[in-house]
């Protein structure tokens, strides 16, 4: 009961700062309600019994990556009136956008076939101290040890690639 | 509802301890940098100068709360409410003692004793980097605007080599929750398993909380003040508050990881007065390294934490599992 509960509101507020965010006039607050977004997924992985994805959301996303983006929106900082002009040529088309991806997802919810039953709301609980270590094991002892080591590359690559490009002369 | 009222007076406690700590933080630094630089530091207000921070605060609250003009006004609220918060509840997760027994029940001397524990305090920590670069922003400011972004490039950079530094504790200890990473210090601190993690975590951590010789951030004499140049009256305490928390909470955390927490030396009377004083002593040390360093350069302090801090770490790391490994058989 509590569970559910605690889900609706933060849902609610996920779904309030998503309006937020595009409605926002000026680009650091639309980054903020980005964070609050960010904020209330990592509390949703919490009432999943996901604690070590919740932490990982915030100290990623939240702690890192949208700081980075507000390092360069707050040093360009763009005028707001220029911002909003642009945006009002781009309404029709994200609008026919949007429109296509809801009617995509309706679809698949209606005749997709979705791998699986869908799961209990609230989930089984893990034990509740082996829940990184099972994240651990999952990661590195089943079939997911490639893949990982895989992305890690990626990752080198795309580091290297962002420097060459951004510094001609090493 | 039991565990709610526990948990509730738990915080109060924590909070009343954490505000206690910085009014008299405050006074300490003063005091201790007064002697240290051949002069007594206040001792004017009341007896040996203990009265000193009700005499800050009551001006404190008596000053006229000013916005300047063209400032983002609810973001310039926000952003000292965020630097507290963040800096307040980080320390739910740090144990202060063991498990004592009052009035029929065991009450464990941690707020909450959560299972992610250390990463809980990496969270709530990096998440107190908005504060900073929003008051930064929204004073509308170029000096507060240069304090925030600097700051916020400092802390991103230094978060990795701290994170990385507690690895090996991580490593040794098998667990996340800090209460088992003590138990597990029992007989040997981890200051003597990982001495040089503990001087990465040290070195880290004082950039963590923009404190000198890290201070760039508030740079007074090329920044006037940094971030905070435009804040006054509560607004401005609130800064000044989620600063000494951080230097509380930085301290704990050391105590707890590398000095045993409430562990003695030698097994002796084991308790929470070990961990106040482990705390006191780094918070002391701290204010020593304020008082006998310059301040860095700015790209200085970007190369140190990229070229030695980092690579430190990861060494610390690899070794430290290698250690692991060949002890495990």
């Amino acid at each position: 009961m509590i569970d559910t509960l605690f889900f609706a509101l933060v849902a609610a507020v996920a779904v309030v700062a998503a309006v937020a965010m595009v409605v926002a006039r000026r680009a650091v607050h639309s980054a903020l309600f980005l964070v609050v977004i960010l904020f209330c997924v990592a509390l949703l992985y919490l009432t999943l019994s996901a604690e070590f994805l919740a932490a990982v959301q915030i100290i990623v996303y939240a702690g890192a990556v949208m700081v980075l983006f507000l390092f360069v929106i707050t040093l360009l900082n763009p005028a707001a009136e220029q911002q909003l002009a642009d945006v009002r040529s781009h309404g029709i088309v994200a609008a026919v956008l949007a429109g296509v991806l809801l009617i995509e997802v309706a679809a698949v919810l209606r005749w997709g076939t979705l791998a699986g039953q869908p799961a209990s709301f609230p989930p089984p609980a893990v034990p509740w101290s082996d829940n990184v270590q099972a994240i651990g094991e999952g990661l590195f002892t089943t079939g997911f040890l490639l893949p990982f080591e895989l992305t890690s590359v990626l990752l080198i690559v795309a580091i290297v690639g962002a420097t060459v490009l951004a510094k001609r002369r090493l | 509802m039991d565990w709610l009222i526990i948990a509730a007076i738990k915080s109060g406690f924590v909070i009343v301890i954490l505000l206690t700590g910085f009014a008299y933080g405050t006074l300490l630094e003063r005091k201790l940098l007064g002697r240290l630089q051949v002069r007594y530091g206040p001792n004017r207000v009341g007896p040996f100068g203990l009265l000193q921070p009700v005499a800050d605060g009551l001006k404190l609250l008596g000053k006229e709360d000013t916005a300047p003009a063209g400032a983002d006004r609810v973001v310039f609220t926000l952003a000292p409410m965020i630097s507290t918060a963040c800096a307040l509840s980080a320390f739910a997760v740090i144990p202060i003692g063991g498990t004592i027994d009052l009035l029929g029940r065991r009450i464990d001397l941690v707020v909450a004793d959560v299972n992610i524990g250390i990463l809980y305090v990496l969270g709530v920590t990096s998440l107190g980097i908005y504060g900073i670069v929003l008051a930064g922003w929204s004073s509308n400011n170029k000096y507060a605007l240069l304090g925030g972004v600097r700051s916020s490039a400092q802390m991103l950079s230094y978060e990795l080599a701290l994170g990385m530094s507690l690895i090996g504790v991580l490593l040794i200890a098998g667990t996340l929750q800090l209460p088992k990473i003590v138990e597990a210090q029992a007989t040997v601190p981890f200051i003597l398993l990982q001495p040089l993690g503990f001087i990465v975590f040290l070195i880290a951590a004082t950039a963590e909380v923009n404190r000198s010789p890290f201070d760039l951030p508030e740079a007074e004499n090329e920044l006037v003040a940094g971030y905070h140049v435009e804040y006054s009256g509560m607004k401005f305490a609130l800064f000044q508050m989620a600063e000494y928390v951080n230097l509380i909470v930085v301290s704990s955390l050391a105590t707890t990881l590398f000095l045993g927490g409430w562990y003695g030396p030698f097994g002796l009377l084991p308790g929470p007065h070990w961990f106040f004083l482990k705390v006191f002593l780094l918070i002391c040390f701290f204010v020593w390294l304020r008082a006998t360093t310059p301040r860095l350069r700015y790209d200085q302090l970007m190369r140190f934490g990229w070229k030695v801090l980092l690579p430190l770490a990861l060494a610390n790391v690899l070794l430290t599992a290698v250690g692991v490994l060949v002890l495990q058989g």
